[in-house]
């Protein structure tokens, strides 16, 4: 076996600890000095590819994140974790903060086939923006099949049995190879990074490219209006009786 | 023969006594040029930092007190902390370790201290007692008893203390005599942390029997099995605090050692035992500031908390002020072990600075322990809260490895010898 090449996409967010502050211009958060670490679901997705490799069903892992220079971090953590080689898409800070699931589903798309991986993995949808996209954009640009929100995956010869977790319950998909999953909380439970990895990390290659490099149209059509605090909430007032209810709701206008 | 004794020279300049600095070239590359000194820490330090940090806030803290209450050895986060990589730092790459310097110990250090001090010590001991042989075992000694450490999670120990000699090492009585190719050992040991779950131990014992012979020649160091027939390891000692750590007296009734396993020659054990100290001082001042901190952060959310007189703790100048103070000594105390383990990666003889962040960490861990006691008033003195525990871990620190007293005999002497020389 040992012939399966992974890609795994991962996203550094704001650290899912951080109390998140609005900027004052409303043009977007804070992010200067603030910690960032790996998407938690990316964490799980780097995870699950390593646990095939030690099975021996997959031979290679290359950890890819799109953005400025700081993703080198991430995809060092990945590296750590077990992944082989990095891919650092480059793309400046200002652009960064434009592009969204399908710029970087093209970019995705595009590595999948010049890498011939066979299965690409990503966290099911990013903490910052939640905007659970990414994969499925991937899945559709590649015309492969996808298994979202897995919570658990196994490889049966050419077929990857994807078990997925839907609002109604359970689902089981069998995906033919090569396809997309992304993950869900109960994939597994991500690694440390052990000291030893992390020394061994530094000797792993992270090849540097921009998305242009790739052919790769980045502009949106969509602009961000602004970002604003959910609104305070106000207190209730409590009422003696039924009455009081419906004078209440006819004062401020709601009946 | 002479090759061996000009090699072993060349270990024991750079850690004797005299003023002489060696000059080291791998220095420069761990701080920026142009600022001089430099107050970051580089990528793979905060990488490991993180680990550690991760490491004993989620695994080692949710265990602590249960460890405290029953002194059960820690033998599940031994385990844990030995495979993430956090134990035997010190081990050169060639036996399979990470070979890192005192700096990066002292990180990992202070992190685990923060979870639990008890559990900290346990593995520290391992590098103590292991550091005579990274910076004086020949080849052999290091591939057989530091590759032994990084196959599998097991412990040694480090064998000076006796009964009657703690801080006058030269007046250990513990005996070694040359029979043949073997040393036969005869004498008794204490406070042996790791006493009772060490593979092996080094040990220390008198092989020059004239009275008379200084110390620098009189002693040597020994690398002892642990099941060698004639040792014979006492109970485990309950102590005030760090109790889930094990520690004993060792009884060694004409215990035989190979001559392989004397490190450098008869009458080197001084130097060497003392050697081991400069590197890792460091960290035990490390660990007692993981322990101050543990103590500041308990007491200011505490404080943050718990109201009285119509407003929070935080809000009354008195425990602010008793914070900051707190907040001072912790930060001063990080800063002072830092630099005694900058100073020796980088070569230099540290054993000033060391001297200094071993003394005021030992005795600020305390008064901070104590300060956040009296923060948490009389729920800090009940064991539901975190902060007794912390009371009673800290004081060792100013006991082990060198108490506070030598300690400042020892910076008394480095600090007026820089005018009398």
């Amino acid at each position: 076996m040992a012939e399966l090449r992974a890609l795994v996409a991962v996203k550094r967010v704001i650290d899912f600890a951080v109390k998140i502050r609005v900027k004052p211009d409303k043009t977007g958060v804070v992010t200067d000095g603030v910690k960032h670490s790996m998407n938690p679901f990316c964490e799980i997705a780097v995870e699950e590819a390593v646990r095939l490799k030690e099975k021996k069903l997959v031979k290679e892992i290359i950890a890819v994140s799109c953005g400025p220079v700081q993703c080198q971090e991430t995809i060092r953590t990945a590296l750590a974790m077990g992944a082989d080689r990095g891919i650092h898409v480059e793309v400046p800070a200002a652009e960064a903060e434009r592009m969204g699931p399908l710029q970087v589903a093209r970019v995705l798309a595009k590595l999948a086939e010049r890498e011939k991986v066979d299965l690409v993995l990503l966290g099911k949808q990013a903490i910052d923006d939640d905007c659970n996209q990414t994969g499925q954009m991937t899945a559709g640009l590649l015309d492969w099949p996808q298994g979202t929100f897995a919570s658990q995956v196994t490889l049966e010869g050419d077929k990857l049995k994807v078990e997925r977790e839907i609002d109604g319950g359970l689902e089981t998909l069998r995906l033919k190879l090569p396809a997309v999953v992304t993950a869900d909380l109960r994939l597994n439970e991500p690694r440390y990074a052990t000291l030893p990895n992390i020394m061994k990390a530094k000797k792993k290659k992270v090849e540097v490219i921009k998305a242009g490099d790739l052919g790769v149209d980045m502009s949106s059509k969509l602009t961000v209006v602004s970002v604003e605090d959910p609104p305070q909430r106000v207190a209730g007032v409590k009422v003696e009786n039924t009455e009081d209810l419906v004078a209440k709701l006819k004062e401020i206008g709601r009946i | 023969m002479a090759a061996v004794l000009r090699r072993s020279c060349r270990v024991l300049r750079s850690i004797s006594h005299f003023q002489w600095r060696s000059q080291h070239t791998k220095a420069s590359h761990k701080h920026e040029p142009g600022l001089g000194y430099s107050f970051e820490l580089t990528e793979q330090q905060k990488e490991f930092q993180a680990t550690a940090r991760k490491f004993a806030r989620e695994e080692v803290i949710p265990v602590a007190a249960e460890h405290d209450k029953t002194g059960a050895y820690p033998v599940a986060l031994i385990k844990r902390a030995w495979e993430l990589g956090l134990m035997n730092t010190h081990i050169p790459q060639s036996c399979g370790g990470l070979g890192l310097g005192s700096f990066d110990a002292c990180l990992i250090t202070e992190e685990l201290a923060y979870g639990c001090t008890g559990f900290q010590t346990a593995a520290e001991a391992n590098s103590l007692g292991q550091m005579p042989v990274v910076i004086a075992g020949n080849n052999q000694q290091q591939k057989k008893y530091l590759g032994r450490m990084t196959e599998e999670p097991i412990m040694c120990a480090y064998c000076v203390t006796e009964p009657g000699a703690g801080s006058d090492v030269a007046g250990i009585k513990t005996k070694a005599e040359k029979k043949g190719d073997e040393y036969i050992i005869n004498g008794q040991k204490m406070w042996i942390t790791n006493g009772g779950k060490a593979n092996w131990y080094f040990l220390l014992a008198r092989s020059d029997p004239d009275p008379k012979a200084p110390a620098s020649k009189a002693f040597t160091g020994f690398i002892v099995e642990a099941d060698s027939p004639g040792v014979q390891i006492g109970k485990k000692e309950l102590n005030m605090g760090q109790r889930c750590s094990d520690t004993r007296g060792i009884v060694f009734e004409d215990v035989k050692v190979p001559k392989e396993n004397v490190l450098i020659g008869e009458g080197a054990g001084f130097k060497i035992a003392m050697g081991a100290f400069d590197r890792t001082r460091p960290a035990v001042a490390a660990g007692a500031i993981g322990l101050a901190q543990r103590a500041l952060d308990e007491a200011t959310k505490y404080a943050l908390q718990r109201k009285t007189f119509g407003k929070l703790l935080v809000e009354h100048q008195g425990v602010s002020f008793l914070l900051a103070e707190m907040a001072m000594k912790v930060a001063l105390g990080r800063l002072s072990y830092q630099r005694a383990a900058w100073e020796i990666d980088a070569g230099h003889r540290n054993t000033f600075y060391a001297s200094i962040a071993k003394a005021y960490a030992g005795d600020i861990a305390n008064q901070v322990a104590s300060d956040a006691v009296q923060i948490f008033g009389g729920n800090g003195y009940n064991s539901e809260y975190p902060v007794e525990k912390l009371m009673r871990d800290a004081k060792i620190y100013q006991i082990y490895e060198g108490t506070a007293q030598i300690q400042r005999l020892i910076i008394a002497r480095e600090h007026i010898g820089k005018y009398t020389s």
